[in-house]
């Protein structure tokens, strides 16, 4: 099931949810919709569900103008943040809510009922708890339960709004997977929210990076952790250091700019922007070889496997962090306080209106 | 009962370090002072009194005719004013609560207004609104209706004195409790009946059932406002306070008390059946996080 | 019209229908009937109104339903803040008896509150006679008003305050004992400006509730002209001269007052929100 997002435009008093957002999801997609909190990606959601109205624009589903359709009739489900259980009714009740309310002439029998609602435990492996209630669940649990109650009316769409975000970590980390796998097996198109980076990175087949109501950068989780778009999404996605930098004569050169620059920056040869680099591009050696620039480390840290230095470096007013392998490290025997030279040669470079 | 009863002192905390116990046995001698004093003594009086005469006269005072028409009048108005009030506070706290809409605080304070109006006014508005004296009230008296001085008088002044307690229940409760489980219902294709009754009211059973009791024990126990619409003729428009009342101002004193002693009664079984719905209700709040 | 104004339904059923239902009720009962009072009390002429609302027995009656309303809730600010304290934050026998009490006078009816304090206090049963013994005199005075009314407000302070009590952090006292406080010095200094908004709520309403207060009251009160008639009795003995406009014009003026205390009392919870945010 295809859902087409046309010009849609959110306006709450005071400020704009969305602005103008278009968006095409092929069917059986999984797509992660990422962003800082309040930037409107949960409102598109709702939207999507009839759970909210927008002011402009249309909902398409599967060549289908739901727009106006209110929300019990879109055959949408939708697994919220903090799960919304029926606390009152036990899991199975639960599960079975979407099937029991159906008109009786749509409605399937008792027993079909009952085999649907057991074979989609089953699947969310929760079949031993469905004489319990929301309330002696733990959180994981719940959310599976609510994903299994969400999938029961045979939706067309699956809408999870920041699906893991009330989880702790390890738990996290299992659903994550888990729910990927179980994507692969059933394919039902999907959305999900989350502003977890490493959560979109890991599980969408495609990432839509939004900011202020408005889609900065669409495309695979490669694409955009390798090319982001702008330097929000750099920002956003993974670890990076920010620096000043410019744009001279077609080249790139970081740091402060020197006195004999300014005139050069008058005269427009030069645009000043920021400059972005990943820990991990950043080359560190012991030998000079042009390009690159001197500094000193400043502190060692061990992050798992990787190691992490911090590195002070004249015409940098911020300390510069870099991240290398155990092997390099142990290769070039670094210790605290010595001499290296840093390779910047792989920063971006965004000055507003264009980019090296 | 204007503050929400926020219910009491988790008691598996403990404070930091606790006052001296000379400080803690002063302070909780006083507080027994003061209830021994306010609350208990009152109490045993009721029934000092009513049985200071044995057992006879206490058991004939409660099974006067006169007496059991008071009983039968204050349930009737009970079993009329209670679901009244209970339905309208189920819809406005469901349209309070689940909605946004402009001039909410203004309608949450206008549902408080009888609380804060005398008993005595409240039922001298219905005087006033369909007394004999007024146009709307002899017109109904012309066709035959008779409102103030008879029962309807008494049933829609304790509607009005009793009009808030179980919409102020709910809609913090309620609100607590959030559209998300409402909002789950209708994506799944639950229609407007059947979600309020396989979700919403199930979830706010507890604070219904603890606002009706509120609601009841103050309809079978208003003294002031039905006193006022009531015009006191004997064995056709008093409940059980004006009962009371009246053999009190006759000096008789232990039929008094006695009839007195099942308003006593009823009230010991409502606080008892409020702190046992009060430990329930903690469990209806929203706990998540 | 707002060009998108379709769009803008509502997602939840039964709005128009709940909505509709509560405005059309809450008019039926309380606003339409309230509106009489005014509606009469317009009706009269100036004078008469002022004579009436002015005469010296009336405007005694007032000043006593004020002043005895008032004290009352001044002995409830303390005996209401203690019981909470020791209910909260002490463990003894009894306790949970004693919480559920709190609730008496919301539960007891108030004639019955009433005839016990007139009973209790008069000068045949012993309470009374031992409290005329130390010159208190209770029956058919200022004073007994007083105590039916700190009966009457007891619970409003009480069920105020005991949720903030409860959710002191025990953090804050700690910081301040290993910052060298005393635990009076504790209490006056933190615990008690914190405590303070809750506890002004529940004064507030105590001292609301006790302006209108009838049946608990006028039974001890013996009803003396000029000395013990508090207001809402004044309405109910001109009602019983069928003085319908005195009546009004009197419940104008206490309708007026408790106007004022729900505005006064919406400023203070405004605070107490504010407070413990």
């Amino acid at each position: 099931m295809s859902i087409e997002i046309q010009n849609i435009t959110k306006r709450f008093p005071g400020y704009t949810a969305l602005d103008n957002i278009s968006l095409k999801v092929a069917t059986g997609e999984l797509i992660a919709l990422l962003g800082p909190s309040g930037c409107g990606k949960t409102t598109l959601l709702r939207i999507i569900a009839g759970l909210e109205t927008a002011d402009v624009g249309s909902i398409i589903l599967e060549n289908r103008d739901t727009t106006n359709l209110p929300a019990r009739s879109k055959n949408v489900g939708f697994v919220f943040q903090h799960y919304a259980l029926f606390r009152r009714l036990n899991v199975f009740d639960n599960v079975a809510f979407g099937l029991t309310v159906k008109p009786a002439s749509e409605r399937p029998s008792k027993q079909d009922i009952r085999d649907r609602v057991m074979h989609l435990l089953k699947l969310v492996q929760m079949d031993w708890a469905a004489k319990r209630y929301p309330s002696q669940l733990s959180g994981g649990q719940r959310q599976r339960v609510a994903l299994a109650r969400a999938l029961a009316v045979n939706p067309k769409v699956l809408l999870l709004d920041e699906p893991f975000s009330a989880l702790d970590a390890k738990v996290r980390q299992e659903l994550r997977r888990w729910l990927r796998k179980l994507h692969d097996d059933i394919h039902v198109t999907s959305i999900f929210v989350t502003h977890d980076q490493e959560e979109a990175l890991e599980l969408a087949d495609r990432i839509v990076v939004i900011n202020k109501g408005k889609i900065e950068q669409e495309g695979t989780p490669q694409e955009v952790y390798d090319h982001p778009a702008n330097s929000f999404v750099y920002n956003f996605l993974g670890n990076v250091n920010v620096f000043h930098g410019r744009v001279r004569n077609g080249k790139v050169v970081l740091g402060q700019p020197l006195p004999d620059e300014r005139r050069e920056l008058n005269g427009h040869e030069v645009k000043t922007g920021q400059a972005f680099i990943r820990p991990h591009d950043i080359g560190i050696s012991k030998i000079r070889n042009g390009n690159d620039h001197p500094g000193v480390i400043r502190d060692i840290r061990l992050t798992g496997s990787q190691i992490t230095l911090e590195l002070e470096s004249a015409g940098f007013d911020t300390p510069i962090e870099a991240e290398i392998s155990r092997e390099t490290w142990r290769n070039l025997e670094l210790s605290k306080g010595e001499e290296v030279y840093i390779t910047l040669d792989k920063a971006r470079v965004f000055t507003g209106d264009f980019e090296i | 009962m204007q503050q929400r009863q926020n219910h009491t002192a988790s008691p598996s905390r403990t404070p930091a370090k606790n006052d001296p116990l000379a400080v803690q046995a002063v302070l909780i001698g006083l507080t027994l002072l003061f209830f021994a004093g306010f609350i208990f003594m009152p109490l045993a009086l009721v029934f000092s009194q009513a049985l200071s005469k044995g057992w006879q006269l206490y058991i004939d005072a409660i099974r006067e005719p006169v007496a059991l028409e008071a009983v039968k009048l204050t349930l009737l108005t009970a079993s009329i004013v209670v679901p009244i009030n209970a339905v309208f506070g189920v819809t406005a706290a469901w349209a309070i609560s689940k909605f946004s809409f402009k001039g909410k605080t203004l309608l949450v304070s206008l549902l408080d207004l009888p609380f804060a109006v005398s008993p005595v006014i409240a039922g001298l508005i219905f005087v006033l609104l369909l007394g004999s004296r007024t146009p709307f009230g002899s017109w109904l008296g012309d066709h035959g209706i008779k409102i103030i001085f008879a029962t309807p008088g008494i049933v829609i002044a304790t509607l009005f004195i009793t009009f808030p307690f179980v919409a102020r229940e709910l809609i913090p409760l309620m609100e607590s409790q959030g559209r998300e489980e409402e909002e789950a219902a209708i994506t799944l294709g639950a229609g407007g009946w059947r979600l309020f009754r396989m979700i919403t009211l199930p979830n706010i059973g507890w604070g219904l059932m603890y606002g009706m009791v509120l609601c009841t024990a103050r309809s079978i126990g208003e003294f002031g406002a039905v006193s006022v619409v009531s015009g006191h003729i004997r064995g056709m428009t008093n409940t059980i306070p004006l009962h009371v009342e009246i053999l009190y101002s006759e000096y008789n004193y232990t039929a008094s008390f006695a009839v007195a002693s099942i308003l006593v009664f009823l009230a010991l079984v409502t606080i008892g059946v409020k702190t046992a719905l009060e430990q329930r209700l903690e469990g209806s709040h929203n706990t998540r996080h | 019209m707002h060009p998108f104004s379709k769009r803008q339904r509502r997602i939840l059923p039964g709005f128009g229908l709940s909505m509709g239902y509560t405005v059309f009720y809450l008019s039926a009962i309380v606003l339409v009937p309230l509106s009489t009072i005014v509606i009469s009390t317009i009706g009269i002429e100036p004078e008469r109104f002022l004579a009436a609302v002015s005469s010296p027995r009336v405007l005694a009656s007032y000043r006593l339903s004020l002043s005895s309303a008032f004290f009352a809730a001044i002995f409830d600010a303390g005996a209401g803040f203690l019981t909470a304290w020791t209910l909260t934050r002490y463990r003894f026998p009894g306790r949970r008896f004693l919480d559920a009490f709190v609730d008496l006078p919301f539960a007891l009816p108030t004639a019955v509150a009433g005839i016990c304090f007139a009973t209790l206090y008069s000068p045949a049963t012993l309470p009374g006679q031992v409290l005329s013994r130390f010159g208190i005199e209770l029956a058919n005075t200022p004073a007994g008003i007083v105590v039916a009314l700190i009966f009457i407000g007891f619970p409003f302070v009480v069920r105020t305050v005991q949720p903030v009590i409860a959710e002191l952090e025990t953090e804050i006292e700690e910081a301040a004992q290993s910052l060298g406080a005393s635990r009076w010095q504790t209490f006056r200094k933190i615990l008690f400006p914190h405590l303070f908004p809750a506890l002004l709520t529940g004064v507030t309403l105590a001292f609301a509730r006790s302006i209108g207060e009838y049946g608990s009251v006028i039974f001890i009160a013996g009803n003396l002209p000029f000395k013990t008639e508090i207001a809402p009795l004044m309405i109910m003995s001109k009602l019983d001269q069928f003085d319908y406009d005195g009546a009004s014009a009197v419940a104008f003026v206490l309708l007026l007052i408790s106007f004022i205390m729900l505005l006064v009392l919406n400023g203070v919870q405004r605070w107490q929100q504010k407070a413990y945010r």
